[in-house]
């Protein structure tokens, strides 16, 4: 592993890691059976040049901006390395959204240069937002069909008419790297701004709990522009000689098929995804005759009894053989992340030997604030901060229950374009969370639900309430919101987050079976993970401020009278 | 040849079979997260089945953002 203390920016980092790995294997790209790619840090470097020079070519300086909408695969990768050697800031940004949101980013972060692939570039280019985004002057488009027409974009492989290496430019720790949007398709687009700091601090903090070598390899399947797996997918392994594998499809049985090929070591998953393998395990253990089960169950039981203090992995690949066999054999931890997980499914991984690392955090915190570090495992934590991550719970409740401020050189330098917003969540330099947390004895953070207005999916998907209001506007109403239920009522949870419509009905105007179809019409535009799932009428106007904002916690705190199970009605 | 009425209904039918709900309870325009309360990981499952079905490869990029059985028919009418 390079000695990131010596580093100023995440480019000058990267650039000595592909010379120090240079016969390494960097990356693995398959596509179902077939593998697609192989490449050395060496090779990976040679495909850098020509999207470096491109970018230069259209005088790209450093500090400006450049946006990846991609799926997880080599180029994402390739990109990133080839805009972080020419001095830019990467604008990361989910492939998952729409169009026009996607949009609403690229003109929000000022990208001048955008790279994406050709299925993504075709519906952006056929939604109204492009003109907006008036400072994006040049589109880099991979795997586009040969003599398509790519509508103001080029190719990826275009040539450059540069002749020698392009040029290297150094940034400092203090520069931004990248901005990152934990959320924010709504009016306020929260966009993190991230700096090389940031990054190689928070490197240096999660390798000691994780460390990658040479010859490990890390499948990535969460979406690269998300913080974990820009962090233990790209940055972590390559500065200490590790391989990424990229996957084009997502199917369950090519990821199973994946970890066996290409005996993995590491993978991050979010909540849904893990206890969809635990759902696959448990039923295959079901399945076994019973005089197998009973020796299964005893071997579950021997290994679950020597493992209580620390994991011991080779121990637990020969007790469990075939379910480590399932996962390649080399498997050394499942990260899991982006949302909270149920304490029973990490402890049924941890049962069969396979130790599961689930993390807390925020991309505002640059990625992890807790991991939990298996000495012992403790499934009903996030684990302990990590090094250089001060923690504390602010004004505690009788349970010792309070909000967790957080302070560390991985804390982001605030929102784009937001100082308001930044002066809100970052105070005396103590990141404010939102979360509620404890601290136990041993120093294991608890988390208890949430004290800010949103939710986070089992997916890993932030939702904000103002990020899908606009879909209710005009509603025939006299007026509306959207609130995440927990905000109203707490629950002490982080399991079953919903967001409720809230409506003003007009004077002697009845919530009608033509209302409510009307209301799921428009719900269903939003895609599924950011529906709202409840109703709840209110008969009095709306508190708001002079300039007429509804104000927001008043409102809670007026619907947190109600009987939260009679006042919110299925959608 | 099949039609692309024909190819919906067989999406329907298959949909319905996968996840257990009765035939015919489906229509072309429902949204199948929605009406069958599924997650984005069991509609890959069934676009699996529908691919060995049709004997068809359907790239998940193909199907990004698809929600309605009216327009995952559609994407895989055509490449029939």
């Amino acid at each position: 592993m390079l000695d990131l203390s010596k580093y100023q920016s995440i480019g000058g980092a990267l650039k000595d890691a592909v010379e120090a790995f240079a016969n390494e294997t960097c990356l693995i790209e398959a596509d179902r059976e077939r593998e697609n790619l192989r490449l050395t840090y060496r090779e990976f470097r040679e495909r850098t040049v020509p999207v470096a020079k491109a970018l230069q070519d259209a005088e790209f300086a450093a500090g400006d901006r450049a946006a990846i909408i991609m799926t997880n695969q080599s180029k994402w990768l390739i990109g990133a390395y080839a805009i972080f050697y020419s001095g830019g800031v990467l604008v990361p940004l989910d492939y998952k959204l729409t169009a026009d949101e996607q949009w609403q980013l690229l003109k929000h972060s000022s990208a001048r240069v955008l790279i994406t692939e050709y299925p993504i570039w075709r519906q952006l280019s056929a939604a109204k937002g492009r003109a907006e985004a008036t400072e994006l002057q040049m589109v880099i488009v991979t795997e586009a069909p040969i003599d398509t027409d790519l509508l103001g974009g080029v190719r990826w492989e275009i040539p450059s008419t540069r002749t020698g290496e392009p040029e290297f430019r150094p940034r400092t720790r203090g520069d931004a790297a990248t901005i990152v949007y934990s959320s924010g398709t709504g009016g306020r687009p929260k966009g993190c701004v991230m700096t090389h700091e940031n990054y190689l601090e928070q490197c240096v903090a999660l390798t000691s709990l994780y460390p990658f070598a040479p010859g490990m390899r890390y499948l990535s399947i969460l979406p690269t522009n998300h913080a974990i797996d820009f962090m233990v997918g790209f940055f972590g392994p390559f500065i200490c000689g590790a391989a990424v594998v990229h996957l084009r499809t997502l199917r369950p049985e090519y990821v199973r098929e994946a970890f066996v090929k290409y005996r993995i070591t590491y993978v991050s998953l979010v909540p849904l995804v893990l206890k969809n393998l635990q759902k696959g395990l448990q039923t295959r253990f079901d399945a076994l005759a019973p005089g197998k089960r009973r020796v299964f169950d005893a071997l579950v039981a021997v290994n679950k009894a020597l493992t209580k203090r620390q994991p011991l992995l080779g121990l637990s690949r020969l007790l469990l053989k075939q379910v480590h066999e399932a996962f390649g054999g080399d498997l050394r931890a499942i990260f899991v992340g982006g949302a909270f997980t149920e304490p029973e499914t990490l402890q049924f991984f941890y049962d069969l030997g396979i130790p599961v690392a689930n993390a807390y955090g925020l991309t505002e915190a640059g990625t992890a604030i807790t991991v939990n570090d298996l000495k012992p495992f403790r499934a009903d934590t996030v684990g302990k901060p990590l090094p250089g991550m001060e923690a504390r719970v602010l004004h505690p409740d009788a349970n010792g229950i309070g909000e967790v401020a957080v302070r560390s050189k991985t804390v982001m330098s605030g929102y784009l374009n937001e100082p308001e917003l930044t002066a809100e969540t970052i105070v005396n330099g103590w990141l404010m969370t939102g979360d509620l947390g404890r601290f136990d004895l041993t120093g294991h953070l608890q988390l208890f639900g949430r004290k800010k207005n949103m939710i986070v999916t089992e997916e890993g998907k932030n939702i904000y309430p103002e990020d899908v209001e606009s879909v209710f506007e005009s509603l025939p109403v006299k007026e509306s919101c959207v609130f995440a239920a927990n905000y109203i009522w707490p629950q002490r949870s982080m399991v079953g987050e919903q967001l409720i419509l809230a409506i003003h009905l007009e004077p002697g105007q009845s919530l009608t079976p033509a209302l409510r179809q009307e209301i799921t019409a428009r719900n269903n535009r939003l895609l599924n993970y950011k529906r709202v799932r409840g109703i709840v009428l209110v008969n009095e106007d709306f508190p708001r401020t002079a300039s007429m904002k509804i104000k927001r916690n008043v409102l809670a705190e007026r619907l947190a009278k109600l009987d939260r199970s009679s006042a919110v009605l299925e959608l | 040849m099949r039609t692309v009425e024909q190819t919906t209904q067989e999406v329907l039918d298959l949909a319905a079979k996968h996840f257990q709900v009765a035939l015919g309870s489906l229509a072309p325009d429902d949204d199948f997260f929605k009406k069958l309360g599924i997650n984005s990981l069991q509609a890959l499952e069934l676009l699996s089945r529908l691919e060995n079905h049709f004997g068809i490869e359907l790239p998940d990029y193909e199907v990004q953002g698809v929600s309605d059985f009216r327009t995952l028919a559609s994407r895989i009418q055509s490449r029939l």
